[in-house]
């Protein structure tokens, strides 16, 4: 059996490809289901009611893939220059206590500014701290040569960890009864709802916004072709007079930015202050969603809204029938398997 | 030190044998997580424990296949297939924890394996035989890839695939291999933290000690004895790191969060990635798919 490249890959084969990878994992995954002892088709009705199928489901759906949109895209940006950017986790919380630390830290201590301009210096302050976070990995890897995976990565645990020393220390809410929270947002920094009666708030546009304005930038803008060139080939980039190593450090930036904005808006849209478990895994899930939207920024939505879909259903499912939430990680892990492969498969012919 | 240490030889080791053979094993995180999972529950149900040994091994092996078969056979990029086995190999031992004990607030425990106490040798006898084990596979790992016609053939595909090809050998069949034997060390290293460390499985016990080892591998050039050196003196950060928490407030007269002690290893990893990055010999063809007749 080998591999044998196809001459064009086929729109249709495009479209088919992520839609393949999804029967796929499901098939997979009913096996699993079918394992916890549950009646397949039954679970898989709740997850898809539980995930999209009332009001409420709806809009918890769309309130969980606001942050995933924008890990997406981060991951997604970086993806296309080769950049593996892992550590969307760990910018996410650097986001997030930036966040806090311009809208909340500063009531009583006697400087005062208007939410009008906090506002923006709050996201601001969230987007640099993403950024700078991915800046050390990308300086590493275009100067010592050392793989972002690793040290992306290992950054999350770092990161989470200062996080917790400082929900523990200087940033500790001390209404919070001892649970370690941060001080809260000011109410005029938070983020107005989107629907009333949910959880859903006016991030939801702001990440849809920019996942337009990250496909214009791919497509039309010269970083944008700069970025697709690096990612395509490094050295014939270099060879064409294109600076990789500052491209490389652009879209570190972006993707960082993009991450750490992920965290402010949460904490600004949803939870009002950060907390050591406000992302379940947002940031190793926007990999799988970019994956799954094949790097293309568009896409990134319906994937995000997929995985989210799963995430909420899975939970009211396993309250339903005795299957673990569990499965919803699952089923998030074999689609990115599926979707490789489908990828591949448009692009390659398996020949005997 | 050797207890801390043990995980991150055998773990390392294994990312070791599959980097030599040109396949980044970024699974590795995922598949600690599955030994230790499968090695325990073997033991629960009444395997001996050794036994729960070779079934974590045989787990690693099976999730070390679909990692080769994707990015071996396939050639998908072996960073995000390695992502995707650690996503899979997590969230399936959750999964699979959670439908074997749909109830239980901690987990049960089993007897792990006892200090080695009867050995004449002063520091190792307060050790278990897995760390025995840990200790006898690197000359075995640094003599099988160093000396013999098998370890050659696996450097050479890690090399240089198309002349390995030319030499008559089968370049696909040797990646397998290595990433499958690899992937078996990284499911024992996982098992010694349910069978030997402690008496349970907890969610978050493998904490990133997978990717310290990849880390590692980089930090030993490649080379099973630094390797070696590698985990021993990255343990001493950790249980350096213990100390000083526990003499909280003590060490050098700083009231410090107990949180950058924690820090304390990852970053250190980060920093010996930095330190050697320079000089460092990467296998020639990592992370390069090899594709018969492609250049």
């Amino acid at each position: 059996m080998r591999l044998e490249r196809r001459p064009q890959t086929s729109r249709a084969a495009l479209l088919l490809a992520p839609l393949a990878a999804v029967a796929m994992t499901l098939l997979l995954g009913s096996l699993l289901v079918a394992w916890a002892g549950a009646p397949v088709g039954r679970a898989y009705a709740l997850l898809i009611e539980g995930g999209f199928g009332s009001r409420f489901a709806l809009t918890e759906t769309l309130t969980r893939a606001t942050p995933l949109i924008l890990t997406g895209l981060a991951a997604a940006v970086a993806f296309r220059a080769r950049l593996y950017n892992i550590g969307a986790e760990g910018q996410l919380y650097a986001g997030a206590l930036a966040a806090v630390a311009v809208g909340g830290l500063h009531g009583g201590s006697g400087f005062e500014l208007s939410a009008w301009l906090l506002f923006p210096l709050m996201i601001a302050a969230a987007m640099l701290a993403g950024a700078l976070l991915l800046l050390g990995p990308a300086l590493l890897k275009s100067r010592f040569g050392v793989d972002e995976v690793v040290t992306t990565l290992l950054l999350n645990f770092i990161v989470l960890l200062a996080v917790s020393a400082l929900l523990d220390g200087a940033m500790k809410d001390p209404t919070a009864m001892g649970w370690p929270q941060s001080v809260a947002l000011q109410d005029a920094l938070q983020l107005d709802k989107l629907v009333a009666r949910s959880r859903v708030h006016t991030g939801l546009l702001a990440a849809l916004g920019l996942s337009v304005a990250l496909w214009a930038l791919l497509r039309f803008t010269t970083l944008g072709f700069e970025i697709r060139a690096v990612g395509a080939g490094p050295r014939a980039a270099a060879f064409a007079g294109m600076p990789v190593s500052a491209v490389g450090v652009q879209v570190a930036l972006l993707s960082g930015a993009l991450a750490g904005l992920a965290g402010a808006l949460e904490v600004a849209g949803r939870t009002g202050y950060v907390t050591l478990d406000m992302s379940p895994g947002y940031g190793t899930t926007g990999v799988v969603i970019a994956m799954l939207a094949m790097l293309n920024p568009l896409a990134v939505v319906a994937a995000a809204v997929f995985v989210a879909g799963m995430l909420v259903g899975a939970d009211s499912m396993s309250r339903a029938v005795a299957v673990p939430t569990y499965i919803a990680d699952v089923i998030v892990a074999i689609a990115l398997i599926c979707m490789l492969v489908a990828t591949l498969l448009t692009q390659y012919r398996v020949r005997r | 030190v050797l207890r801390i240490a043990t995980p991150l030889i055998l773990g390392t080791l294994g990312v070791l044998l599959c980097e030599r053979a040109g396949v980044l094993n970024l699974g590795i995180e995922g598949i600690m997580v599955a030994g230790a999972f499968a090695g325990w529950v073997a033991v629960f149900q009444g395997a001996s424990l050794w036994g729960g040994v070779a079934v974590a091994a045989a787990t690693g092996a099976v999730f070390g296949l679909l990692h080769a078969a994707l990015t071996v056979s396939l050639g998908l990029s072996q960073h995000v297939s390695g992502l995707g086995i650690t996503l899979l190999a997590t969230s399936l031992s959750s999964f699979a924890y959670r439908v074997s004990f749909p109830k239980v607030d901690s987990p049960p425990t089993i007897t792990p394996f006892a200090p080695m106490a009867g050995l004449p040798v002063p520091v190792l006898d307060a050790q278990t035989p897995m760390t025995l084990l840990a200790l006898v596979l690197v000359p075995a790992v640094a003599w099988l890839l160093m000396r013999t016609p098998l370890g050659l053939a696996w450097r050479m595909v890690g090399e240089n695939p198309a002349a390995a090809e030319g030499q008559g050998l089968n370049v696909v069949a040797l990646r397998y291999g290595a990433v499958v034997a690899g992937s078996a060390l990284m499911g024992v290293a996982g098992s010694f933290l349910t069978l030997s460390a402690f008496n349970a499985f907890y969610f978050n016990m493998v904490n990133g000690r997978g990717w310290v080892c990849v880390a590692l591998v980089v930090f030993a050039s490649w080379r099973p004895g630094k390797a070696l050196l590698g985990a021993l003196l990255f343990a001493f950060f950790d249980a350096l790191q213990l100390r000083l928490q526990q003499a909280s407030g003590g060490a050098f007269g700083l009231e410090l969060p107990f949180q950058l002690y924690l820090m304390l290893p990852y970053v250190m990893a980060i920093v010996a990635l930095v330190l050697v990055a320079r000089r460092a010999s990467y296998p020639q063809a990592l992370m390069k798919p090899y594709r018969k007749g492609e250049r």
